[in-house]
C-alpha cells in the first residue's frame, strides 16, 4: 500500500517537506520509489508561469536526441534546471545521467493557436518523447506543461530528494504531491510511478482499481492520444477526471458521480435525481472499484480528495487558512502542521470530496448527496 | 427358433433402446401408477407364462412341471413408444420397483426414430454435457493488497442496463438540450429467456409471472422475463406487472395481434420489445410449436387455428436486408410505444454475428444484442439442428465484445448472451464468465425450467418430450391432466430460491474479486482457463 502526501500553502516550500511527511509515513511504503508533482512554481519558474516545463530523466545521448527534436520543432530553452546526482547512488537508487526540468519558449507558430490545440500540441510533444526513448530507455519524460515539475525516481522517498538534493530554492512550489510507492503487482517502472500527469491534471492514489481493466479499454477507445500508457492501474484516475474535465465540461464536483455513483436508493431524494441517473449510465465504464484513496490537483492548482464506495484506504486533510495538507495519516499531517487546529481535521468517506481551491482558505466538503451546481443540471 | 414376432427393419429389442426399465417383480404391487403415469405410454400390463419344475425327491416319481402365469410391466419397443427415461414410474412407485436405465452402448433407435420420414424432433438442448464455461476460472482473487469483500455483507450493485447508451458528450448535451434520449432499463443481469406462452404451460407460465412479481416487488432484485414468440395473456398485457415483461416479436408475429389491440389499454410499459430473428437450439430456423399444444386458449391468443403445428418462418418474411431488419423493425417497434420502450433483436450465434453487431453499431437505437449459443434450449426443433447447428456462445460474446471496444461502443450497446448457462448447474459461475467475457447479462430459461419446475431434460437425451404435450412435469404440456401437475405458486417460490441463491453465489464471485460498485463487464483480467489455445482465443489468462 502506498502512502500520498500534497500540500497547498501561500508560501513556496520545498519538496523535502514532503519527503520528510513521506518519511514518517513509512511504514506504509517500503521504499521502492517516490513520485513529485510541484505546481504553483516559485523561484526562476514564477517568471515563466506560461512557459511549458518538460521534465523527465535522460542519459547524454538521451539529451541529445531531445535537442534535436525539440530544436526541429522550433521550442528554445528559456530556463533549466539540472541535477546530476553525486556519484556512487545509495543502494536501491538507480544511476541516471540527467534529471532535466527545462522551461522552453513556444514556437513562433504556436502562439496563434487556441489554448486547446496547444495543450494538445504538447501532449503531442511528450508522447513522441516517451515513445522515442522507449527502446534504448534513454528518455523518460513525465511532463511537458507549463507551471509544472515532476521528478520520480526509485528508492526511499528521503533518500532520494536528498540524494538528488532537491530541497533547493529553484524547486520552492506552493503545491507539492508527493507519493510513496509500496510496489505491489507490477514491475518498477518509473511510468507506473504516481502521481499521473495528463494537460494539468494530476493523481495519486493509494490502492487499486479492480476495475482497471475495463476502464482502460473504455479510455483508449475514446480516440484520444492521452489516454496511454496505463503501466499503473490507477492511471485512469488521471485520465478519468481529464476525460471528465475536458470532454464532458463537468466540474470536480461531478467527479465522484462518474467513479462512484450514488445507487438508487440514495439518489431517490435527491435533487438531480434526473441527471445523476444519465450520468451513472452513460459514464458506466468509468466506475472504479477499490479501495482507493484518490489525491488530486487541477489546473487551477485546487487539491482534493475522494475515496472509492469501500472507504478502505485511510485519507485525512488538515491545516489552516493558507497551507492546507492531504495526507493519508494523520502522522503525516502532524509532521507537517503540528499547531493546526485538529478538531477540523477532516477523513473523507465514501461520498464525500474535499476540495482545497487555490486561494487556500477553506476545505470545502462536497457531498454526493448534495445537488449539483445549478449550472451542470440546467 | 422362431420369432415371437413379425420382424421388420425397425423392429427393435430392449437392448435396441436408449432406455431399459429395469422392474422388480418382487417389489412391484402391480398397483398400475407407472402404466398410468408413462407420457410415452412406454409400459403395458403383461401377462407372463413360466415354467415351473418340480423334481420329486426320490426317483419313483418322475419330474413334473408346471405352468404359472404372473402379472408384471412389459416394456414396448416400438420407436414411438421407446422409453425417454424419464423415470415418472420410478417416481410414482410405492415401492422403487421399477427404474429406467441408460443402455451400455449407443442405441439402435437412432436409425429409426425418422418413421414415416420425418426427422426426429423434440425439445431440450444439444445433447452433449460438456461445455467450455464450466472450464473458466476466477484466478483475480483480492489478496492484502486490495481486501476481498464479504459477499454476505457488503452492499453490492449488480444491476445491468438494457437500452442503448448515448456516449457521454452527446448523452449530456441532449439533457442541456432536452432532446430525445433512448430509454434505458435497470436490470437484473440474469433474464428469464423466452419460453412462450403456448411451449410453456398456464401454469408454469402463470408460477414465472408470480416469482417475477415477487421478486421485483417484495426482494428487490429487478428480474424481467422474456414471453418468447407465443404473445402475451390479454389481462397480463392490461397489468401493471407487464414492466417487468420483454415482448418479443419473431417471424411468426404470433399474439401480435393482441398485443396492438392491447396497446391503448396498457397500464404501463413493457421492459422492452426483443426481436428474435434467431435461436441457439436451431439456429436459422424459426419458432415451432407442434399441434398437440394448440388447443383452444393457444389458438385464441396466437390467433390461429386449433391442433395445427405453427412453424414460424426462419426469417422475418418483411425484411430483405439487415438495414431493413435493423432500421425499420427496430423504429416501428421503438414507434409503437412512443419511443419509450428499449428495441433489441435477438440472434443465434453464428460466425456472422460481428455483421450483425456493426450495423446494430452504426443504428442510434439499436438498445442491444441479444445473442444464444448452440447450446440453448427449445421447446421443438429437428434433432439435427439442436445437435450440429450453432456457433458456441463464449468466442461469439468475446468477439462482439471486443469488436466493441474497438470502436468504443462497449458501454453504448449491451450485449446479452444464452444458451447453455448453467448447463451442468453452474448458473452463477457460468454467468459470470460470461459477464466478465463481455456481456452485460445472460438469458436463460433451460435451468429455470429445472430449478422452478422440475424439469427432468438433460443433455444425455432424458427426456426431452417438450414437443409433443406430454411433459410429465406439466412445463410444457397444454393438457390440464398434465399440467395440473404444476402448482404455480410452488414455482414461484422456487423462482424466488434460484434467484436468490444465484445472487448469493454471484456475490461470492465477485467479492473475492473486489468487485462490488459495478457489474464487472468485460473485467477478462480475472478470467484463466487451462487450455493456452482457448486462453488466447478468448483473450484471458492462460492457468495451469
Amino acid at each position: 500500500m502506498c502512502r500520498l502526501f500534497a500540500m497547498t500553502s501561500d508560501e513556496p516550500f520545498s519538496p523535502l517537506v514532503a519527503a520528510k511527511a513521506l518519511d514518517v509515513m513509512r511504514e506504509g511504503h517500503d521504499g521502492s520509489g517516490v513520485g513529485l508533482l510541484l505546481s504553483d512554481l516559485s523561484g526562476p519558474f514564477e517568471d515563466l508561469k506560461d512557459a511549458p516545463v518538460l521534465s523527465g530523466i535522460f542519459t547524454s545521448k538521451g539529451l541529445k536526441k531531445l535537442d534535436v527534436y525539440m530544436m526541429e520543432l522550433g521550442f528554445t530553452t528559456k530556463y533549466k534546471v539540472t541535477i546530476k546526482a553525486p556519484k556512487p547512488s545509495p543502494p536501491g537508487i538507480p544511476q541516471r545521467d540527467v534529471y532535466l526540468i527545462r522551461a522552453y519558449e513556444y514556437p513562433d507558430e504556436w502562439h496563434s493557436y487556441t489554448s486547446e490545440r496547444r495543450a494538445n500540441e504538447l501532449l503531442k510533444v511528450r508522447l513522441d518523447l516517451r515513445a522515442m526513448g522507449q527502446a534504448e530507455q534513454d528518455m523518460i519524460v513525465f511532463s511537458f506543461w507549463p507551471d509544472t515539475i515532476m521528478i520520480k525516481e526509485i528508492g526511499d522517498p528521503l533518500t532520494v530528494v536528498q540524494h538528488l538534493g532537491l530541497d533547493r530554492k529553484e524547486l520552492m512550489a506552493r503545491v507539492i504531491m508527493a507519493q510513496g510507492r509500496q510496489n505491489t503487482n507490477y514491475a518498477i517502472n518509473l511510468y507506473a510511478c504516481h502521481p499521473f500527469f495528463i494537460q494539468g491534471i494530476a493523481t495519486m492514489t493509494n490502492g487499486e482499481n479492480t476495475a482497471f481493466v475495463p476502464i482502460r479499454e473504455y479510455l483508449s477507445s475514446r480516440g484520444f492520444p492521452g489516454y496511454t500508457g496505463y503501466q499503473s492501474d490507477s492511471e485512469v484516475f488521471a485520465h478519468i477526471l481529464h476525460y471528465s474535465a475536458y470532454k464532458l465540461g463537468l466540474p470536480l464536483e461531478a467527479y465522484k458521480h462518474i467513479i462512484t455513483p450514488l445507487s438508487d436508493d440514495e439518489m431517490e431524494d435527491h435533487p438531480n435525481k434526473v441527471f445523476l441517473k444519465q450520468l451513472r449510465q452513460t459514464c458506466r465504464r468509468l466506475i472504479i472499484d477499490g479501495p482507493n484513496c484518490v489525491i488530486g490537483c487541477l489546473p487551477n492548482k485546487a487539491l482534493f480528495m475522494v475515496q472509492d464506495r469501500k472507504k478502505l484506504r485511510p485519507g485525512i486533510v488538515g491545516g489552516r487558512p493558507g497551507c492546507w495538507v492531504f495526507s493519508s495519516e494523520t502522522c503525516g499531517l502532524d509532521a507537517v502542521l503540528p499547531d493546526r487546529d485538529k478538531s477540523m481535521d477532516f477523513q473523507p468517506m465514501h461520498l464525500d470530496t474535499a476540495i482545497v481551491s487555490s486561494d487556500r482558505q477553506e476545505v470545502h466538503i462536497c457531498r454526493q448527496t448534495q445537488s449539483l451546481p445549478q449550472a451542470l443540471c440546467a | 427358433m422362431q420369432a415371437d414376432t413379425i420382424i421388420t427393419p425397425s423392429t427393435l429389442c430392449v437392448k435396441d433402446l436408449p432406455w431399459q426399465i429395469a422392474w422388480d417383480k418382487d417389489k412391484c404391487t402391480l398397483c398400475g401408477r407407472c402404466t398410468a403415469v408413462c407420457p410415452m405410454l412406454a409400459l403395458e400390463l403383461a401377462v407372463y407364462r413360466k415354467r415351473v419344475v418340480q423334481p420329486p425327491m426320490g426317483l419313483e416319481k418322475p419330474p413334473e412341471n408346471t405352468f404359472e402365469s404372473f402379472y408384471g410391466v412389459r416394456q414396448k419397443t416400438t420407436p414411438d413408444n421407446a422409453c425417454v427415461g424419464c423415470g415418472m414410474c420410478n417416481l410414482v412407485c410405492p415401492n422403487d420397483a421399477i427404474m429406467p436405465m441408460h443402455t451400455d452402448e449407443a442405441d439402435k433407435l437412432r436409425f429409426h426414430n425418422n418413421q414415416g420420414g420425418v426427422p426426429r424432433r423434440r425439445g431440450g438442448r444439444r445433447n452433449d454435457p460438456a461445455g467450455i464455461l464450466d472450464r473458466i476460472k476466477f484466478t483475480r482473487i483480492s489478496m492484502l493488497t486490495d481486501p476481498a469483500l464479504d459477499a454476505g455483507r457488503h452492499k453490492f450493485e449488480l444491476t445491468t442496463l438494457l437500452g442503448r447508451v448515448l456516449p457521454p458528450e452527446e448523452n449530456l448535451k441532449l439533457q442541456r438540450e432536452q432532446g430525445w434520449i433512448p430509454p434505458v432499463r435497470e436490470i437484473y443481469p440474469l433474464i428469464i429467456g423466452g419460453m412462450s406462452f403456448g411451449a410453456l404451460s398456464p401454469t408454469m407460465w402463470e408460477g414465472l409471472q408470480m416469482g417475477v412479481t415477487y421478486l421485483n416487488e417484495q426482494v428487490g432484485l429487478p428480474v424481467v422475463i422474456s414471453t418468447g414468440e407465443g404473445g402475451c395473456p390479454p389481462r397480463l398485457l392490461r397489468s401493471r406487472f407487464l414492466k417487468y415483461v420483454i415482448l418479443q416479436i419473431a417471424s411468426g408475429y404470433f399474439g401480435w395481434d393482441e398485443i396492438i389491440h392491447a396497446l391503448p389499454e396498457m397500464k404501463v410499459d413493457p421492459c422492452a420489445v426483443e426481436i428474435k430473428y434467431g435461436q441457439g437450439a436451431k439456429p436459422g430456423d424459426g419458432g415451432l410449436l407442434m399441434w398437440h399444444k394448440v388447443n383452444k386458449l393457444i389458438a385464441a391468443i396466437r390467433g390461429v387455428p386449433q391442433g395445427v403445428s405453427l412453424p414460424s418462418p426462419p426469417t422475418h418474411q418483411t425484411k430483405y436486408s439487415i438495414e431493413e431488419a435493423v432500421a425499420k423493425m427496430t423504429q416501428s417497434m421503438y414507434m409503437a410505444w412512443g419511443f419509450r420502450v428499449p428495441v433489441y433483436p435477438k440472434i443465434s450465434a453464428t460466425s456472422t454475428s460481428l455483421a450483425v453487431l456493426n450495423n446494430l453499431a452504426r443504428n442510434p437505437i439499436a438498445a442491444g444484442l441479444a445473442i444464444d449459443g448452440e447450446d440453448g434450449g427449445t421447446g421443438a426443433a429437428y434433432n439435427v439442428s439442436m445437435d450440429h447447428m450453432g456457433h458456441p456462445i463464449a468466442s461469439n460474446i468475446r468477439d462482439c465484445y471486443l469488436n466493441l471496444v474497438k470502436i468504443g461502443k462497449q458501454n453504448e450497446l449491451p450485449l446479452f448472451a444464452g444458451g447453455g448457462i448453467g448447463k451442468r448447474g453452474n448458473l452463477a459461475a457460468n454467468a459470470a464468465a460470461l459477464i466478465m467475457l463481455g456481456a452485460s447479462g445472460v438469458q436463460t430459461g433451460k435451468y429455470v425450467m429445472q430449478a422452478a419446475a422440475g424439469c427432468l431434460g438433460s443433455e444425455t437425451d432424458r427426456c426431452n418430450i417438450c414437443n409433443i404435450g406430454r411433459c410429465p412435469k406439466g412445463i410444457t404440456s397444454q393438457d390440464p391432466r398434465l399440467y395440473r401437475r404444476l402448482d404455480p405458486e410452488k414455482v414461484a417460490q422456487r423462482l424466488v430460491d434460484m434467484f436468490l441463491s444465484f445472487d448469493t453465489e454471484l456475490k461470492k464471485i465477485v467479492a473475492p474479486l473486489g468487485r462490488s460498485t459495478s457489474l464487472p463487464i468485460g473485467m477478462s483480467d480475472a478470467l484463466g482457463i487451462d487450455d493456452y489455445r482457448v486462453a488466447e482465443r478468448l483473450s484471458i489468462n492462460y492457468v495451469v
